[in-house]
């Protein structure tokens, strides 16, 4: 096992709402049963006061940390999760969930609907950040946890906690949002739009319900995987990671055509067939339309619970980011510190564009392990 | 907790026990720490240079990285008691424009500026030489100080801008404030603090 790994760490499994007690969502729907998939790494301290919720983006998983017996690759935020690393394991509780609506064992639009036998399809309710928090406070709850030390989070992830923070600050004593955004631009949108087309128009979605007739729709999902991960990363990381370097691995026959020509066509046709294998098109439906809506700052009285209850807030931002720029951040910024709340921001040079937040960028965590120790240092108080 | 540089305990001070602060190139925190630890305030630092905002989110105060000649527009009207600044205005591009941002962010205002004018500073330039000395260390060439003032420069650049100077403390090479008659400030004293108010407020 490497220094610094939580080692060998297993998902399991909670049914956290049932059909008589169901989730109550924000459009009016009711959810239930409820099953949420999570790891937990560390140990949660006697008193209770050292637990870390990270939240995850769009296409994460509850495998943060870690290996999966037998697996070679481990959880996505491993480079800050583990004994010795920024959130430091011999310290932290940390707890990673896989979110609500998603496919990764946590229930979402491909689980079964009870009361048809048949997965939900387009008749799983549409979701709002605020029932995504829901399930996570279900799970803390479960858990024995009144209030976070800290709660974390990059992209979505840092907006199901800014969405948790300001709705239930009794609960988050530390809120870190990365790369996120308090409300999506035309152009985030109009990039949401196209991936969702691409799945809808796919000959093989079936109205969502393609799974019952064992297709998939996975050019669709392929496509809108792709196109994703061109927002994901800058155009200098393109640049630099491929920049025309012919694709070497599949050399095109006979000459230059309409092939994977180049290196950057075989490495997006690679993250999109990868992607096939692990996500779910009905869950990337879901999961980019609760980003779309989200404006939590819209209501009369976003700020009210936060302003009687302040949370220290750390805000980050990526340089090279153009999917949740500076701009994404500061706005964030702008509102809670106008309402008075104790927020740091810092926006960090780094090449990678988006993608940065998960990657082991120094200066990045070496921000978040400041901020983490102080967190720790000053208790839940 | 290491115990406050002498001109920033008198800049806290000055500063009323629960008022919302604003410390602009607040370096590693040690002002505002002090003042929510023992004053009961409350507020935002402002730094640029990377490993002072590191050690500010150390210390456990807010604090948040830009750049004071460009981006102040962040803070919006009467969002502070107090705006601090100190021992930073030699160091910004358009001094005018960083004072008429705090006057708008803040009704009470503390500015410290290393006074060009000091005697030693005067007999320095006599022989020829530039200033230097324990409140400019720096050598013309790698200083980070781009505005150089005496203090009654400094008090016609209040005038046009519009601030109101409620008091003027000025500080020996010690950190101690200064005995001697106040007219002979811009020739004794190595600092000068000030508190100011918008002159409409």
């Amino acid at each position: 096992m490497p220094a610094g790994s939580v080692g060998v760490v297993e998902t399991r499994h909670v049914r956290l709402f049932t059909a008589e007690e169901p989730l109550r969502m924000m459009s009016g729907s009711s959810l239930g049963p409820v099953d949420v998939a999570y790891e937990t790494y560390g140990e949660l301290s006697p008193g209770r006061d050292n637990a870390v919720m990270v939240c995850h983006a769009l296409t994460g998983d509850a495998h943060a940390a870690g290996l999966h017996a037998g697996a070679d690759r481990p959880g996505w935020w491993d480079n800050l999760i583990g004994p010795g690393k920024p959130l430091d394991t011999d310290r932290f509780f940390v707890i990673s969930a896989n979110l609500l609506g998603g496919c990764q064992g946590t229930t979402g639009p491909a689980s079964i609907n009870p009361e048809t036998g048949r997965a939900f399809g387009l008749d799983f309710p549409l979701l709002a950040m605020a029932d995504l928090v829901e399930v996570h406070r279900a799970l803390i709850a479960h858990l024995g946890i009144d209030r976070l030390l800290a709660a974390l989070g990059g992209s979505l992830g840092g907006m199901q906690v800014l969405q948790w923070a300001l709705s239930h600050p009794d609960e988050i004593a530390n809120a870190l949002v990365v790369a996120a955004s308090s409300r999506l631009n035309a152009q985030n949108i109009a990039f949401s739009a196209v991936a969702r087309r691409a799945i809808m128009t796919d000959r093989f979605f079936k109205d969502g319900r393609y799974a019952e007739e064992g297709v998939s729709p996975a050019t669709g999902l392929a496509i809108a995987r792709m196109m994703a991960h061109i927002t994901y990363l800058s155009e200098a990381a393109l640049e630099e990671k491929f920049g025309r370097e012919p694709n070497r691995r599949q050399p095109s026959i006979g000459g230059p055509g309409f092939g994977i020509d180049f290196a950057v066509e075989s490495y997006l046709d690679h993250q999109g067939q990868a992607f096939l294998e692990r996500f779910d098109a009905l869950s990337y439906l879901y999961l980019t339309r609760v980003m779309d809506y989200f404006d939590p700052f819209s209501g009369p009285d976003a700020l009210a619970a936060v302003t009687a209850d302040p949370v220290k807030w750390l805000v980050l931002s990526f340089e090279s980011d153009w999917r949740f720029g500076t701009d994404h951040s500061r706005r964030i910024v702008r509102k809670l510190e106008g309402a008075g709340q104790p927020v740091t921001f810092r926006e960090i040079g780094s090449t990678w564009g988006h993608d940065s937040f998960l990657l082991p960028v120094e200066r990045y965590h070496a921000t978040l392990r400041a901020f983490f120790d102080r967190a720790l240092e000053e208790g839940l108080g | 907790m290491t115990p406050l540089r002498k001109d920033l305990a008198l800049v806290a001070s000055l500063i009323p026990d629960g008022s919302r602060v604003l410390d602009l190139g607040c370096g590693s925190g040690n002002l505002l720490s002090h003042l929510m630890h023992h004053q009961g305030c409350r507020g935002t630092g402002v730094e640029i240079d990377p490993e002072k905002v590191l050690a500010a989110i150390r210390l456990g105060v807010p604090v948040i990285e830009l750049d004071i000649n460009r981006e102040l527009d962040e803070f919006s009207d009467s969002s502070y008691d107090v705006v601090v600044l100190s021992r930073t205005l030699q160091t910004v591009r358009y001094p005018d424009r960083v004072l008429r941002h705090m006057a708008r962010i803040a009704g009470r205002l503390i500015v410290s500026v290393p006074n060009f004018g000091w005697y030693r500073h005067r007999l320095r330039m006599l022989r020829g030489r530039l200033p230097m000395g324990k409140d400019l260390p720096y050598s013309w060439y790698d200083s980070p100080n781009v505005r150089y003032t005496t203090l009654v420069d400094l008090q016609l650049l209040f005038d046009e801008v519009g601030l109101e100077v409620e008091q003027t403390i000025p500080l020996g090479t010690t950190g101690d404030p200064l005995k001697a008659a106040p007219g002979l400030a811009n020739l004794l004293a190595s600092t000068g603090v000030y508190v100011l108010r918008p002159a409409s407020a």
